[in-house]
């Protein structure tokens, strides 16, 4: 994403004296309206980042047994203690596991209903919009709780197969959960790739069609490489949004005993914070969002190289 | 990526019937037809997919604590109408009229900051993308790394910080840090770049208006719908934000409402009587929500198009 264009259009060459008098005032302008984002982004973004690497470089040290503990330097001990910790790594593989198989799915329900709704197939579009856009509007703490009962054994209104399919139990919770994120998020994201289907001219199609095309084919040779980019895009929230699970699950728990105390990585945060051991917690913070940022700039790098192609 | 925002396009396409190719005349109707029904089929078992969750909540809450596994699941009552303010009244007055404070907070904490929010992101994102000077690429590009860094990431060591200064447990622990948004700003940039003319700010130049003052009255008027879009963005998101309030608040009093809920969620075992106030609770938290985005709609369904650039 960083080789977005500059914008073209900024003044080129006013006279020279007015020049230096209004870039004196365009100059305080831009400090004005960047001064407050970036104050906020230093004190709640980059101060924060900073503090959890000095703080995940520390570690408590008592003496003897009952003596005061005290913070000092620590070098890479809490890391040496986050690589060695099996929960956390188990974590990060099941919120990986999910990821790979949770994205495809509702991204590629998403491409479809957007295909379909850009389709001359459909009818009633503005409905089928707003019915599966819905849900993006319940907080995934309260898809969690109305999923909870849904799959519940006793309170499920589908009880015939609830009673016999145990959604809570440790071999599907995991894709229990995955269901609740598809239903979240399926429609948001097929709102994006259908605004970027819509943003296509229609000459393109008529030319297609005059050679002969189908609606298959256009939907398979034009459109689906059209939005490619808005489709990298949502993947790569999507990305970030699995690595980041934690409302589902801790919401979950109440209702299933399959989810432990480190069933994701921001629940192994959470845990050990509440120990508290916040310096451990810091570290796991600390890798957790560098493995995310690797993630999903990996991801951008290797898909515009094929996209530009 | 370079940016072209989906503008509003440039001719909305009905029937595709217009440009009736001799292969699609050739084939008949009969496959039109069998490929419509397909796509009606498909549209509408999804349907049901993701309006019945939402159904079943909406019906349960008009049901007693016995009656939600003693009567027909999915559908109501005889006396579903009285049972379901006799529920709102439960909901509202139990502990003291908690649950009407977790809404306030949750609107104080998304509506006000999402506001605030709006505004900073779209004063950056418009200096970023109609001013020339140094260090803007690299500004644009710690947004950008500030769009890939995991907000929960950030929870933990928000909490240590605001333990330092004792302000954990207020209301400003979830507010300050929910108003910064890197998207937005990203967002906002884009916008603006297509939305805002440079003609016409140098026109405002000439005429002797103020570049603050053009901001706020001709570039905010031309950016109006991305800025709805911002909003709700932002509104959803600090509504939605779980880690944050979760780590910083013990006072029941300061929640927002999906952490209340999350609370008494789970207190059910030891209280029963919660799991018919959850529910409830559960309906009314998401109206406002709804109800925003279907006033909101002809906004966001033309500005959503610009997160995904080409």
């Amino acid at each position: 994403m960083t080789v977005i264009s500059t914008p073209a259009d900024a003044p080129k060459a006013p006279p020279a004296t007015r020049k230096n008098r209004s870039s004196g005032a365009q100059r305080r302008a831009v400090a004005l309206f960047i001064a407050p984002f970036a104050l906020l982004f230093l004190a709640f973004y980059a101060v924060p980042i900073i503090y959890a690497i000095v703080q995940s470089l520390l570690t408590v040290e008592r003496d003897g047994t009952f003596g005061p503990p005290r913070q000092v330097f620590g070098g890479l001990v809490q890391y040496e203690q986050v690589f060695q910790n099996t929960a956390f790594w188990e974590s990060v593989g099941r919120v990986l596991l999910f990821g790979v198989v949770q994205v495809p799915i509702m991204l590629g329900l998403a491409l479809l209903f957007a295909l379909l709704l850009d389709s001359p197939l459909l009818k009633g579009k503005k409905f089928f919009r707003l019915a599966f856009f819905a849900p993006y509007a319940v907080p995934g703490v309260i898809a969690a709780i109305m999923w909870g009962f849904l799959y519940s054994p006793s309170l499920s209104p589908f009880g015939a197969v609830t009673s016999n399919v145990d959604f809570l139990g440790g071999n599907l919770v995991l894709w229990a959960i995955a269901n609740i994120v598809t239903w979240v998020y399926v429609g948001y994201n097929m709102l994006i790739i259908y605004s970027s289907l819509l943003a296509i001219p229609t000459e393109i199609y008529e030319a297609a069609r005059l050679d002969g095309a189908s609606n298959l084919q256009i939907a398979w040779r034009i459109k689906i490489p059209l939005v490619i980019p808005a489709i990298i895009l949502t993947a790569v929230f999507s990305i970030i949004g699995t690595l980041q699970l934690l409302a589902e699950p801790q919401t979950l728990r109440s209702f299933s005993s399959a989810i432990n105390s480190t069933f994701t990585p921001n629940l192994a945060v959470y845990t050990t914070a509440s120990v508290p051991n916040y310096n451990l917690a810091a570290a796991f913070s600390v890798v957790l969002a560098l493995a995310t940022f690797i993630l999903s700039f990996v991801f951008l790098k290797s898909t515009q190289r094929k996209v530009t192609q | 990526m370079t940016a072209a925002p989906a503008t509003t396009p440039r001719s909305r396409r009905g029937g595709s019937t217009t440009a009736p190719g001799a292969d699609t005349h050739a084939r008949g109707p009969r496959q039109s037809i069998m490929s419509r029904s397909a796509a009606m089929l498909i549209m509408g078992v999804f349907t049901l997919y993701f309006l019945t969750p939402i159904w079943w909540l909406l019906t349960t809450s008009t049901k007693t604590g016995g009656e939600i596994t003693s009567t027909a699941p999915l559908w109501f009552t005889a006396n579903s109408f009285g049972t379901f303010f006799g529920n709102l009244g439960r909901l509202f007055s139990y502990g003291d009229g908690l649950f009407g404070r977790w809404l306030l907070n949750s609107a104080l904490y998304a509506g006000v900051g999402a506001l605030i929010g709006t505004v900073i992101a779209a004063m950056c994102g418009y200096a970023l993308a109609k001013y020339e000077f140094r260090g803007r690429e690299a500004i644009f590009n710690i947004v950008l790394s500030g769009v890939l860094v995991p907000a929960t990431a950030l929870a933990l060591p928000l909490f240590l910080i605001f333990s330092q200064v004792e302000l954990t447990n207020t209301m400003w622990a979830v507010f300050l840090p929910s108003l910064v948004s890197p998207f937005g700003v990203y967002l906002a940039r884009i916008y603006a770049a297509a939305s805002v003319p440079g003609e016409l700010l140098e026109a405002a130049r000439l005429d002797g208006s103020g570049e603050i003052r053009t901001f706020f009255t001709v570039s905010t008027r031309l950016m109006a719908p991305a800025l709805v879009t911002i909003f709700l963005f932002q509104f959803v998101a600090i509504w939605n934000n779980f880690f944050l309030p979760l780590i910083m608040l013990r006072d029941q009093a300061l929640f927002p409402v999906t952490l209340g809920l999350y609370a008494w969620n789970s207190q059910i075992s030891q209280i029963p009587e919660l799991r018919s106030l959850v529910i409830v609770g559960a309906l009314v938290s998401i109206v406002p929500l709804i109800i925003a985005f279907l006033a909101l709609q002809r906004f966001w369904s033309s500005g959503l198009g610009a997160g995904g650039v080409k």
